[in-house]
Parts: structure tokens; C-alpha cells; sequence
């Protein structure tokens, strides 16, 4: 057991000045509000983004008012043209999956939370925590400036599959700078979080407070730190790629470009390298990816939800278990993207056996988290309707899973819209959920104001119908063979656009919904009613300092654990029935 | 606010299992011969997918009405068997699921590629480029020329790159649409001119991408006369939602007259 | 006797506007009927070249403007006359260079029609705006592709059904830039760029290049299949010059 938090972190006297104080901050809770913020505009993009790319598939011929402000090229007259939907579509995946998917939940709840909840005064390492913010905001900008340079942003998805990505400017608008940009901001992004798990790690292993071992740490904490160790691994793949893809474009090398392609009746100059290959790479990141953004999430909702049903989970060890093996096969199922993909059959079968396999510890934890409501005294606010949401919204999504780790299966539904149904309700929607649920849960604690009730329950209920009437319909699509990453329907994909239209009207009320909870944000930030410090009566160290917390989080004390993280349902002295992690109160079954 | 929860959440589970159950929007009806093991599979999954979301669903929404708003001071109960109940469950009932679906599907997937072609099968020769599929005939010396790609020449129509001076090509039939006869085994030589594509047509059962740099074949024989769409599925560029072509799924005779009539357009 | 003070200003201006008056006239284009013309018909010997048909099935919509007059390839079309159409005709020497940096009035239009372009072979001048419109229901993509080293620049723009026009000019010199289609594979036709006046043949072979002010020339007949010929002619005010060409069928 370790107690290095006196020693690795000198003391150090409170920042001053504006800058040092919220612009190039150190301290942990700043750089988490920082990665929120980031998210927040990333979020926000994202879904206009959406919106545009639904309203185009529902009405193609859509003149959307002022679209040719942002592209005179891809949207002449306001009518997006087809590389214009493609273009704002990459840009859609890859700010949804990067800047908000590994961002908010794993970022920048995981800066705030995991110090003060292991009962640190700040991560090890500062400064590097605060590269990592930078890093990742210049990742940010490096994106969004293909917007406006070039020929406009990458149009390959945020997939980014070669050759079309790594023959450049010839294969379609975009190719050229656009998709080079695309690998840069990826590679920077890259390092931005690899930077940030350096920090997670050390934390979690040698920060924590005095009595409280591995076994004490609350369920969000383990999420973080195995999140981490799959952004080590995961994204120390990704760089390199993206390294190679950009060496494709600039320096004449062909890595991911094999000879003989002629492309618009010329012969290529590219000789010897591998398609597969960028597909091995991006994959054996990007399956681990997937997971990085809904691990932080199960984290987070678990410890929410356990506030809020007063009561432990009928096993903590397991949903570790779970967590731990789920990265774990996390590496071993990356292939279930390339099932048809030209790869040997037979690696296909292997692959399909570890995602199958990956279902049972995913299955288990939701099936501990429904078992745990069972007698349990479940409290209804914001953040618990969105727990319970993210529960619903990952089975829902999960179980299309189902369908798509079969190979079989997936010669039917593979690059259709079932693909996209599943994997929005199971990361997307289920991350976001997740984000909502650490959101109102934290807020309080955060900035010291209580978020506002019903707003908070207005946006769960427009936001959970809406999102099934959103994506529940995909499934259908895909089923019905309605292939993925068309800007138009036509033939036999034509009788479906009713469904199209539906959808997108789903999606723009979903859409408008979100600004109820920006609205609640911003105005709870200065107006709300001024935060206690423990408003769930939560029994987590994050609960035992002021709200907000001071600058050194526990004010120059070093906190002493005696307990896990989930002493509920206990008689507690004061009537409580909860004991609070550094009580010394022994705890008495109630 | 937990019982408005728990019905919304029955309602949403029973309206996103209506067009399953009343079979709205399904794949199309299977004109292959591997084509029942797929079908067979997906209809398995479903049924099994199917119940799991509806019983994940309808317990969590039951749970949430009966356990919130309870009195003060209820005590806390626990699920029968707790988390060894439920590991058990996750292990047994998933556990076995997954390894059946797993051992089952790699039939059907095994009937389509780990199975050769018949040494009768048909040959045709089918290149993806930006934005169109090609298909070529070998004719009636049964061999493809060689394809030379600098010799690709779009605006004159040579798709393939061909040198019609050599003898194997000289009887080459380079088509726009594709066309195999009835109950034939067909063995689709897969060619990409540029980049990734995809070859998909759901009546087939059959999905398979393009790998530049790798000459990938498929194997099927139709059992339906028959207009069918062959799409692109693997993202292309600008062009890829309308990257199609025409499959016809003709009688013998029928077929014979296409192929003459293709080869003299030649 | 005082001096009228007011002749000064007047004796200024009236210079002014003479002045001013002779640099307009001797910057004006040389009038109309002091403009020379070179006229000519364009015909192919031999056999013309069996044009292929083009099997348009991938876009129904593509196969149904064919319907009642089936497409084919249009590298090389002869009229009943043996007239070769889409050849251009340009000065490729003897342009005085105010001429040359003259860039020629209109705006030619490039159409895509029926899933073809029409016309198939478009000539203008440098810097001279050029509108590609589309008249079809489906989308075409717009894909010039010229040589890296003349300094013009690719794009690559689609235009949706209803879409409006593209206005596109080129800053360099090519003879010429190859113009396709990816949606539509079999589409192609060509953006012919040149130094000053040109002109193109018809159906009938015939073609007039307008606007050549009096000089001896060299005039370029270009065409896509076959090597390109030229011819010397001499163009006087008020009687056109004539120049045919006659290419031969391979």
C-alpha cells in the first residue's frame, strides 16, 4: 500500500492570475473542466453536423440556407453535393468518436474525479497533464481547419480506409490536404491522450490516500484506470498509422497503396504496399476504441447508480472482472470489422469467437446492475433516469451485436444501416447518456450549484424517446439491406426514404433538446442554487470536500480510508443510511 | 416519475419488436443455394437477440415501478442467488448461447467460403472502379486475357485495360450488366481497378469486398429468374451511392441470346 | 490688353480629349469590317471509324434519355458530308500579342446531357470564363485533368440535378484537357485552352475562327484521335482567308 501523496506531489502554493488560474492550469480540476468544455463544443458540432448530413438523406435536394457559407464548392446554391454529405460526415464520426466519445467520459470527468476519489492532492504528473489538454485542443483545431482549407475535409470516413485515403487529392475532393490534415489531428490527438494516461495510471496506483486499497476505489476509478491502459496500447497504434498514411501522401511512400491502380485512366505511382494493412492497424485500435469510450461510462453509471438505489452492487469484484476482461478480449475482436473484407476466411472465424465470447462479461454486468434494483430504494433525479437510460440503451444496442459478431450474419448486414443503428445505441448514445448521468451527478460538485431539476428530467425524457426513435429504425434499414455512407437513396433502397425522413424529424427534436440542457449548464453555472457538499448523500471522497473543491482538493489534510465506496443501506449514527469512505464510524447492517 | 419510466420503456420494447415480429422491413427472399444456413442463422440470432431485449427490458422497467418510491425505512432486499446467480447465468445461459450461434454460423459461413468451386462453375470476371462494376466473359475459349493497366482507357471504353490483338482476349465479352443463367454455378472473379470496393446483392446472400492488389473470387449459383441490384458497399468517394449494377438471372436460353448479343457489340 | 485666362484651360482640355480620344482609337480592336475571318471545312478520308456503343445501365435514368437514340462514343463523328466534327481550329503562330492577351468575348457552355457532354469538345481562350451546366436528373460529377505542368489546376465538383452553374476559366494554354465523369465512366469530352481566336467544326465540318486582326498565321487543326495538322494562311481586311483540312481515317 502506498502513500506517496505527501511525497510525489510537492505542496505548492495556490496559482494566481488569470492565466496560470484557467488557461494553462496544472491543476487537475481545471484541465477536467477544460476537456469538458472541449467536448461540449465537439458535441455540439458533431450534432449540427448530424443534422445536416439527416436532413440531406430525408430530402436530397434540400437547398439548407447558408450551407454554401460553409462550402461554396460542396454546397452551390445551398444543395450539398455528394462528396459534400461524405465530407461532412467523416467529420461528424470522427469529432463524435474522438473529441467527445474520449473526451468527456474518459478526460475530463477522469481529470476532476480520479485524485480527489483515491484521496490525492493531484495527478504525479502536472505538467504533462496539462500538455495533454493542449495537445488535444491543437488535435482539435488541426480538424476543424480542413473545413476551410483545400478542397475541404477527408470524404473517407472516419475510417479513413486506403487506398481512397492514401492516394490523395485524385480519389475525390478532400484527398488531398483535407485527408492529410484528418491523420495529423489524429496522430496529435494521440498523444494528447497518451499523455493524459501517463497521469490515470500513476494515480490510481501509487496516489491513493491512506487506506484505501485497490478494493476500496470507487467502480468509476477502476473504469478510468482501465481506460487507460487501453488508450496506452490503442493509441500507440493509431499514431503510427496515421504516420504512415500522411508519409502515403507527402513523401511518395506506398505503405497502404499497392501498384497497378489507375485512377481516372492514369497509372499510379505507388508500388507494394498493403490495403489490409490499414485495416489491421486502424482496427486493432479502433475495437479498443469502442471500448475506451463505454468503459469510463459503465464506471460512471455504476457509482451513480448506486447512490441512487442506496445500496452496494451485488458484486463489486465482478463488474471489475467484467471491465478488466473486456479490455482484455478487446484486442482479440478486432477483425469482426474486416469479416468480408478480402482477409482469410478462416480468420474470420477466429475472430468471431472472442466477440462472441465478449458478450458474457457485458451481459454480466448488466445483469448485476439490473439484479442490484432488485429490494433496492431507488431514488429518481437527472442523473439516475439517465443511468438507467444508459442500461436500457446498452442492451438495446448490445444485443444487435449479436447479429453483426457472426460472419454469416454479417454477409448480410455488414455496411448497411444495422451496423450504424448498433454501434450508435451502444457507444454513442450509451457514452452520452453516461456523460449526462457524470454530468448532473457532478455538477454540484463541480461548481458548486445545484443543476436544475426539471430541466434535467425534460431533457431525459426527450432525449431517451427521441434517441430510440432515432436509432431503433436503423436496424430496420440494415435489415432490409439499406447500405451505410450513401448521400442518396435510390433503386431498391428508394421505398425507404419515408423512414429517412421520419428519422431525421426524430433527430432534429432530439437535437433541440440538447439546448435545454446547454440552457440548464450555463445558467446553473452562475445561477443555480448554491450546492452542500454532499447533495446525494454519496459516500465517495469527492463528497467529503467543499463544493467546488479548493485548488489542493482536501485543503493540506491527507484523508484516511476506512471503508469501500459503498457503505448504503447501513444504520448509520446520525441516522444516515449511508457511511461516508474516511468515517470512522464502524458500519452496522440495517 | 420510475412508473412513467417503467411503462415508457415496455412501450418503446414492444414498438421496437413490431416490425420484427410482424416481419415490416426484412432482408429480401434468398434466390442462392447457400443462401438457408445464412437465413436459418439470422432468424436464430433474432429469436434469441429478440427475447434478450425484451426480457432486459421489460425486467428493468418492472424493477424501477416496483423498487423506487418505497416507504421509508423498506428494507433492502436481495436478488436470489446474487452475483453467483447471475455469473452463472452470464456463463450458462449467454455462455452456451453464443458458443451455439458461433459453432452453427461457422457452417453457413464455412458453406460459403471453405467450399471450392465447381470445376464446371462459370467464370466471369467482375472489376470495380470509380464509380461502375464491369464485367467480362471469357467466351468461347474459356480464358481471360491478360489485363494491362496502362492500357485503361475509359473515354474508349476499354474498362480493363485489354489488348485485343492477344489471342486470349480476342473473344472477350466486356459487359455493363451481368447476366448468368439459372441454377448455374457462377465463379465471380473480383477485380478493383483503384481502390476498396464492395459486392453486394442481398438476393445472394453474397457480400465481398474488393482488395486492390488482391484477386479475391466468390462462389453462388442463382435459383431465381430475375432483376436483381448489385451495389457498392465498401465507401469509395463521391460516386459511391449510386456505384451499381444490374444482375439478370436468366434462363439458359435466355442467357445464350444475351451473351451473343453482348459479344457482338464488342 | 489682358490675357482671357480662360483659353489656357479650354487649349488643356481640348488636347486632353484628343489625346485621350487617339489612345482609344488605337487601342480599339481594329473595327469589324477591318477584322479578318478564316473560314474552311475540316473532312475525313476514309472509312470513319466504327464509334462504339455506350451501355449506360448502371443509371436508368442515363438508359431512358437513349431510349429512341442510342449513345456512342464521339472521338470521332463524321457528318453525311464526311464533315469531322469537334475539331478545333486555333492560331498557334503569328498572333500579335495584344491579340493573344486579348481574351475573347461570350461565355461558352459545357453541357451534360442525356448522360453525355455536349458539346463533346469545348475550345476557349485563356482566362476566359467558361459554365458547365447540367441538364440531367442525375448527378454528374465535373473532372477536369490537366497536365500538372502547365500550371492549370484540377478540380473535381459535382453538380446535382438543378444545381447551378459552375463559372470556371483556365490560366494557361492546353491543347487539351481531358474532362470526365467518374459517376458515369464512359463520359468524357475535352476543354480545348488556346492563345486567342478559335473556332470549332460543326456537323458539317465547317468552322470560322472570327476577330483575326490582318497577318499571316499559323493555323492548328486539332482532333482528338488524329495528330494534329496545320496550315499557313493570310488574312487581309475584308476578304476572309480558307483553310481545310483533311485528315485520314486509320
Amino acid at each position: 500500500m502506498h502513500d506517496m501523496s505527501t511525497e510525489a506531489v510537492h505542496h505548492h502554493a495556490p496559482p494566481t492570475g488569470f492565466i496560470r488560474k484557467y488557461i494553462f492550469s496544472t491543476d487537475h480540476k481545471v484541465i477536467g473542466k477544460q476537456y469538458y468544455g472541449l467536448g461540449l463544443v465537439a458535441v455540439f458540432t458533431g450534432m449540427v453536423l448530424s443534422w445536416l448530413m439527416r436532413l440531406h438523406l430525408g430530402w436530397t435536394s434540400l437547398a439548407i440556407p447558408g450551407l454554401h457559407f460553409l462550402s461554396s464548392t460542396g454546397a452551390p446554391g445551398n444543395v450539398m453535393t455528394p462528396e459534400y454529405y461524405l465530407q461532412l460526415m467523416t467529420m461528424h464520426a470522427t469529432i463524435m468518436v474522438f473529441f467527445v466519445l474520449t473526451v468527456a467520459p474518459f478526460a475530463a470527468f477522469g481529470n476532476f474525479f480520479l485524485p480527489i476519489q483515491v484521496g490525492a492532492e493531484d495527478m504525479p504528473f502536472p505538467h504533462i497533464n496539462m500538455m495533454s489538454f493542449w495537445v488535444t485542443f491543437v488535435a482539435f483545431l488541426v480538424l476543424i481547419s480542413s473545413f476551410f482549407l483545400g478542397d475541404g475535409p477527408a470524404l473517407s470516413g472516419w475510417t479513413g480506409y486506403a487506398p481512397l485515403s492514401a492516394v490523395g487529392g485524385v480519389a475525390g475532393p478532400g484527398q488531398g490536404l483535407g485527408q492529410v490534415l484528418w491523420a495529423a489531428s489524429l496522430a496529435i490527438f494521440c498523444v494528447g491522450q497518451l499523455l493524459g494516461s501517463l497521469n490515470f495510471i500513476p494515480t490510481t496506483l501509487d496516489m491513493r490516500a491512506k487506506g484505501m486499497t485497490l478494493s476500496r476505489m470507487p467502480l468509476n476509478v477502476w473504469g478510468w484506470f482501465i481506460t487507460s491502459c487501453m488508450a496506452l496500447t490503442a493509441f500507440a497504434v493509431l499514431m503510427p498509422a496515421c504516420i504512415l498514411l500522411i508519409l502515403d501522401h507527402v513523401a511518395g511512400t506506398s505503405f497502404f497503396v499497392p501498384s497497378n491502380l489507375v485512377i481516372n485512366d492514369q497509372l499510379q505511382p505507388h508500388a507494394g504496399g498493403s490495403t489490409l494493412l490499414w485495416q489491421h492497424l486502424f482496427w486493432f485500435f479502433g475495437h479498443p476504441e469502442v471500448y475506451i469510450a463505454i468503459v469510463p461510462a459503465m464506471g460512471i453509471v455504476s457509482h451513480v447508480l448506486i447512490a441512487n438505489i442506496r445500496r452496494p452492487l451485488l458484486s463489486y469484484k465482478v463488474i471489475i472482472a467484467c471491465m478488466f476482461s473486456i479490455a482484455f478480449l478487446s484486442y482479440m475482436v478486432y477483425g469482426h470489422h474486416m469479416f468480408v473484407s478480402g482477409m482469410n476466411p478462416f480468420s474470420s472465424l477466429v475472430f468471431s469467437f472472442p466477440t462472441l465470447i465478449i458478450t458474457i462479461p457485458a451481459t454480466l454486468i448488466v445483469l448485476i446492475w439490473i439484479g442490484s434494483l432488485y429490494g433496492s430504494r431507488l431514488r429518481i433525479n437527472s442523473a439516475s433516469l439517465f443511468a438507467l437510460g444508459f442500461i436500457s440503451m446498452f442492451v438495446a444496442g448490445g444485443v444487435s451485436g449479436f447479429f453483426l459478431a457472426q460472419p454469416s450474419i454479417d454477409i448480410m448486414l455488414h455496411a448497411t444501416y444495422f451496423v450504424v443503428g448498433h454501434f450508435h445505441l451502444v457507444m454513442a448514445v450509451a457514452a452520452i447518456f453516461g456523460i449526462f448521468t457524470g454530468t448532473y451527478f457532478w455538477f454540484p460538485k463541480m461548481f458548486g450549484r445545484m443543476m436544475n431539476e426539471t430541466l434535467g428530467k425534460i431533457h431525459f425524457w426527450l432525449t431517451f424517446v427521441g434517441a430510440y426513435c432515432i436509432f431503433m429504425p436503423f436496424h430496420y434499414l440494415g435489415l432490409a439491406g439499406n447500405v451505410r455512407r450513401y448521400q442518396a437513396f435510390v433503386g431498391y433502397m428508394e421505398p425507404l426514404i419515408p423512414i429517412h425522413k421520419f428519422i431525421t424529424v426524430a433527430a432534429l427534436i432530439t437535437g433541440a433538446a440538447q439546448f435545454i440542457f446547454l440552457y440548464n449548464l450555463i445558467h446553473s453555472r452562475f445561477w443555480g442554487k448554491i450546492a452542500p457538499e454532499n447533495p446525494w448523500e454519496c459516500t465517495s471522497l469527492e463528497w467529503t470536500v467543499p463544493s467546488p473543491p479548493p485548488y489542493d482538493n482536501f485543503g493540506g489534510r491527507h484523508p484516511v480510508v476506512y471503508h469501500d465506496p459503498y457503505q448504503y443501506g447501513v444504520e448509520s449514527e446520525n441516522g444516515a443510511d449511508y457511511i461516508m469512505q474516511d468515517s470512522t464510524e464502524t458500519p452496522k447492517e440495517a | 416519475m420510475a412508473k412513467i419510466f417503467a411503462v415508457t420503456l415496455i412501450l418503446i420494447a414492444i414498438g421496437s419488436a413490431i416490425p420484427i415480429i410482424w416481419h415490416i422491413w426484412e432482408p429480401p427472399a434468398d434466390i442462392s443455394t447457400h443462401g438457408a444456413l445464412i437465413d436459418e442463422q439470422m432468424s436464430e440470432t433474432m429469436a434469441e437477440a429478440g427475447l434478450s431485449f425484451l426480457a432486459a427490458q421489460f425486467v428493468l422497467a418492472i424493477f424501477v415501478w416496483i423498487f423506487s418510491n418505497r416507504p421509508k425505512g423498506a428494507k433492502i432486499g436481495h436478488f436470489p442467488g446474487g452475483a453467483t446467480a447471475m455469473v452463472l447465468a452470464g456463463f450458462l445461459l449467454v455462455g452456451t448461447e453464443v458458443i451455439a450461434l458461433g459453432i452453427f454460423g461457422s457452417r453457413a459461413w464455412a458453406s460459403v467460403y471453405f467450399q471450392p468451386p465447381a470445376a464446371d462453375a462459370m467464370p466471369i470476371q467482375v472489376q470495380a472502379g470509380q464509380f461502375a462494376f464491369y464485367f467480362r466473359y471469357p467466351g468461347p475459349d474459356g480464358k481471360f486475357g491478360p489485363m494491362h493497366p496502362n492500357l485503361i482507357n475509359e473515354a474508349n471504353l476499354n474498362f480493363f485495360g485489354l489488348d485485343y490483338n492477344e489471342s486470349a482476349t480476342k473473344d472477350d465479352i466486356v459487359t455493363a450488366e451481368m447476366a448468368i443463367p439459372v441454377n448455374r454455378e457462377v465463379h465471380l472473379l473480383m477485380h478493383s481497378k483503384d481502390l476498396g470496393h464492395s459486392f453486394y446483392v442481398p438476393e445472394l446472400r453474397i457480400q465481398q469486398d474488393f482488395v486492390p492488389g488482391l484477386d479475391l473470387s466468390v462462389h453462388f449459383t442463382a435459383t431465381k429468374i430475375g432483376k436483381y441490384e448489385i451495389v457498392c458497399t465498401q465507401l469509395c468517394g463521391l460516386g459511391h451511392y449510386n456505384m451499381r449494377a444490374y444482375l439478370y438471372v436468366y434462363s439458359q436460353q435466355d442467357f445464350d441470346d444475351w451473351l451473343k448479343k453482348e459479344a457482338a457489340l464488342q | 490688353m489682358k490675357r482671357d485666362y480662360r483659353r489656357t484651360p479650354v487649349l488643356l482640355l481640348a488636347g486632353l480629349a484628343i489625346i485621350c480620344f487617339g489612345a482609344l482609337l488605337m487601342s480599339q480592336k481594329v473595327s469589324a469590317a477591318a477584322e479578318g475571318k478564316i473560314t474552311g471545312t475540316v473532312k475525313l478520308e476514309g472509312a470513319a471509324p466504327h464509334m462504339r456503343g455506350i451501355d449506360m445501365s448502371k443509371d436508368p435514368y442515363c438508359v431512358k434519355q437513349h431510349e429512341n437514340s442510342p449513345a456512342h462514343l464521339e472521338n470521332v463523328v463524321v457528318g453525311s458530308g464526311g464533315g469531322l466534327e469537334n475539331v478545333v481550329l486555333y492560331l498557334s503562330q503569328g498572333l500579335p500579342p495584344a491579340a493573344a492577351n486579348e481574351v475573347a468575348s461570350g461565355e461558352p457552355v459545357f453541357d451534360q446531357k442525356g448522360c453525355m457532354y455536349t458539346p463533346h469538345v469545348l475550345a476557349m481562350d485563356i482566362n476566359q470564363k467558361y459554365k458547365v451546366i447540367t441538364s440531367d436528373q442525375t448527378t454528374h460529377n465535373i473532372h477536369p485533368l490537366p497536365n500538372p505542368l502547365t500550371g492549370n489546376i484540377p478540380w473535381n465538383e459535382s453538380q446535382p440535378p438543378g444545381a447551378p452553374p459552375l463559372i470556371k476559366s483556365w490560366k494557361a494554354e492546353e491543347v487539351a484537357i481531358p474532362v470526365k465523369c467518374n459517376i458515369h465512366p464512359w463520359m468524357h469530352g475535352y476543354f480545348v485552352v488556346v492563345k486567342g481566336p478559335y473556332g470549332t467544326t460543326d456537323t458539317n465540318g465547317s468552322y470560322t475562327i472570327s476577330g483575326v486582326p490582318p497577318g499571316s498565321y499559323t493555323v492548328t487543326a486539332w482532333q482528338e484521335e488524329y495528330p494534329a495538322q496545320t496550315q499557313k494562311v493570310t488574312v487581309t481586311a475584308g476578304a476572309p482567308a480558307t483553310a481545310d483540312f483533311t485528315f485520314k481515317a486509320k
